[in-house]
């Protein structure tokens, strides 16, 4: 076996880690958002009706993390207050520029979604409500206060509309970070196609995971029965979503390792010193095996199973792959720099 | 139950082509609008002069289109002394700890166990290092920005504050630049940092500021060995050109197809 030619040197600018918590964090929150939007256009379009219980919360879950989205990108940006550069004047031949146009193309239909998702609730709080209240809903419900059949089916067709087209615009917001880093030809962990597909489908497991973590703790806090079918079928498309991403992370190491070109004198070393922990521990072991097995006890040997023992099990398995898909974007970005 | 009478609701429904054509009309003034501010502010920009290109073109002579610069550095002749690396930090400010140009040191052995390493970026010289193996081979390799002509730096900045200017050079406007790293991530060289006081992209420059006044970058006219060397495609005779078009040279990492402007004479195959 010839001798590697060179490990463990970096260029001396490269000791100093340019991209950090914030970093992993802001692919972490466009995840979340991905995802949560994906449960819900899977009631709305794809006609998942056991998934309706966690339907309107998904959006609004996936609209509350997206408004929080670009702070960690303006604390980590040395010149904030040059941030509106991006999307006034872009450079479009960079996959940063994208996040201008995509971001505020999401923002604006998410928003609209809910808003026409929650119509007629607006409008019934904006009538009953006195006060402050009142004042709140009559302003959000926009001088509309049509609540007949015929309105309510204009609502749902647009919502199925915003709701398809929101399958790709949220794949967009999230593929465009994966190819961020997949395009990086510099970085050997980072350079691959693979990339947009690994982070997109570890965003739809990290959403879901979400849904499922929020659903079951509002439900306990407000006293409210858990639908069982509801957790049954999230429980089902985090599996399927889990195995495909842990699939393609293991597939592109597989395959670095098996080309054994140089790619490989630095990533393996990488991963059975440096990344040891964190990701063959942490990310492998920890959160991908475990929930994999946890989940596919549910999925498969549900007669066996009550219902209160399902939903701990999922609960569990959940909260682990949220920890999981956490150390994922830490892995990749904090394990490219060093 | 139903809050408007029928004829009411009847003359309020919208029909889809009245929807499409409105929705049409809005969006071509969202467009105008937009591009009116994007031109306004590209214009107010300009009257600022923040678009220049590396902002010397007011010096007069100075024609950056008769200009294409390229340097060679000959492995064969460093030393490894560091006065380049000092002298570049006198002369641009470099802050501590970051390294607009650095020298390496390459200790082989006979079995091909290769030791590398830049104390400091080489700042203050090599210290001399026992090593347990037979070092058959050794060398020191200056780097630096290398000013490529398909550089990944400029695609990948977000906001255009990266850019080539006409006579060659890979140059940062520092009123534009966030500080968002990217094109530190992207350079395969390790060529970029972010510099803490201004916290924009900061790198080798070919001492722009010295070159457009005739004179050679900082570090070339250090080297006591000749080492380093600068030229110009667009003069006649030039040393340096001719070096690159008669002799063998190689560049640093060819299969990423950067197209380097730096050359090196004397590249061993163990450089990163």
């Amino acid at each position: 076996m010839m001798e590697p030619d060179v490990t463990g040197y970096l260029f001396p600018n490269d000791v100093h880690i340019m991209w950090s918590l914030m970093i992993v964090l802001y692919p972490y929150i466009t995840g979340l958002v991905a995802g949560a939007f994906i449960v819900s256009s899977l009631y709305h379009v794809f006609g998942r009706h056991e998934l309706r219980p966690v339907a309107r919360l998904s959006l609004v879950a996936s609209l509350a993390f997206l408004l929080v989205a670009t702070l960690p990108l303006l604390v980590h940006l040395g010149h904030p207050e040059r941030s509106l550069n991006i999307i006034v004047t872009p450079h479009f031949s960079s996959a940063m520029a994208a996040f201008g146009l995509v971001y505020t193309v999401y923002l604006l239909l998410v928003t609209l979604e809910i808003w026409l998702v929650y119509r007629k609730d607006i409008i019934l709080l904006a009538r009953r409500s006195r006060g402050i209240k009142r004042w709140f809903f009559a302003t959000v419900a926009l001088g509309v206060y049509d609540t007949s059949e015929e309105a309510l089916a204009v609502d749902h067709k647009t919502i199925v509309i915003l709701a398809s087209l929101g399958i790709p615009a949220a794949c967009i917001l999230h593929g465009y970070v994966g190819f961020m880093f997949g395009s990086v030809k510099a970085n050997y962990w980072w350079s691959t196609p693979l990339m947009p597909i690994i982070f997109l489908f570890s965003a739809v497991t990290s959403g879901v995971a979400l849904i499922m973590v929020l659903y079951q703790s509002l439900m306990v806090l407000s006293a409210k029965r858990i639908n069982a079918e509801c957790v049954q079928s999230i429980s089902r498309w985090l599996w399927l979503f889990v195995i495909v991403t842990v699939s393609m992370e293991l597939l592109e190491i597989t395959t670095l390792a098996y080309e054994r070109s140089e790619e490989w004198l630095v990533i393996g070393p990488l991963l059975s010193t440096k990344l040891a922990f964190s990701f063959i521990g942490v990310q492998m072991v920890f959160g991908s095996l475990i929930p994999i097995l946890l989940l596919g006890i549910v999925v498969l040997m549900r007669p066996y199973l009550t219902d209160p023992l399902r939903n701990t099990i999922a609960f569990l398995a959940s909260l682990i792959l949220l920890i999981q898909v956490f150390a994922m974007r830490w892995n990749v970005v904090i394990g490219g720099q060093i | 139950m139903n809050e408007q009478s029928n004829p009411e609701r009847e003359a309020q429904k919208v029909s889809r082509r009245i929807f499409l054509k409105e929705s049409a009309q809005d969006l071509c003034w969202l467009v105008v609008m937009g591009s009116s501010v994007a031109v306004l502010g590209t214009l107010v920009g300009d009257a600022r002069g923040e678009n220049a290109a590396g902002g010397m073109e007011t010096q007069e002579a100075y024609d950056p289109h008769k200009h294409q610069y390229v340097y060679l550095i000959d492995v064969t002749k460093c030393i490894g002394c560091g006065s380049c690396v000092r002298a570049c930090e006198r002369e641009n400010d470099v802050p501590p700890a970051f390294f607009r140009t650095w020298v390496e040191r390459y200790m082989i052995s006979r079995t091909g166990h290769v030791q590398a390493d830049s104390p400091n970026g080489a700042r203050d010289g090599f210290d001399p290092k026992v090593t347990g193996d037979e070092v058959t081979k050794a060398f020191f390799v200056p780097k630096l920005c290398n000013h490529c002509t398909n550089t990944p730096c400029v695609q990948l900045c977000p906001v255009g504050a990266s850019y080539r200017s006409p006579d060659g050079l890979i140059l940062v406007d520092q009123k534009r630049c966030i500080g968002c790293s990217y094109c530190v991530q992207a350079c395969p060289y390790g060529s970029r940092f972010i510099h803490p006081q201004t916290h924009t992209a900061s790198k080798c420059t070919f001492c722009y500021h010295r070159i457009t006044r005739g004179l050679s970058p900082a570090c070339v006219q250090a080297c006591p060995v000749g080492a380093r060397r600068f030229g110009d495609t667009k003069k006649m005779n030039d040393e340096v050109c001719e070096i690159i078009a008669t002799k063998q040279v190689h560049v640093l990492k060819p299969e990423l197809h950067t197209m380097p402007n730096c050359f090196y004479v004397g590249l061993s195959k163990e450089v990163r």
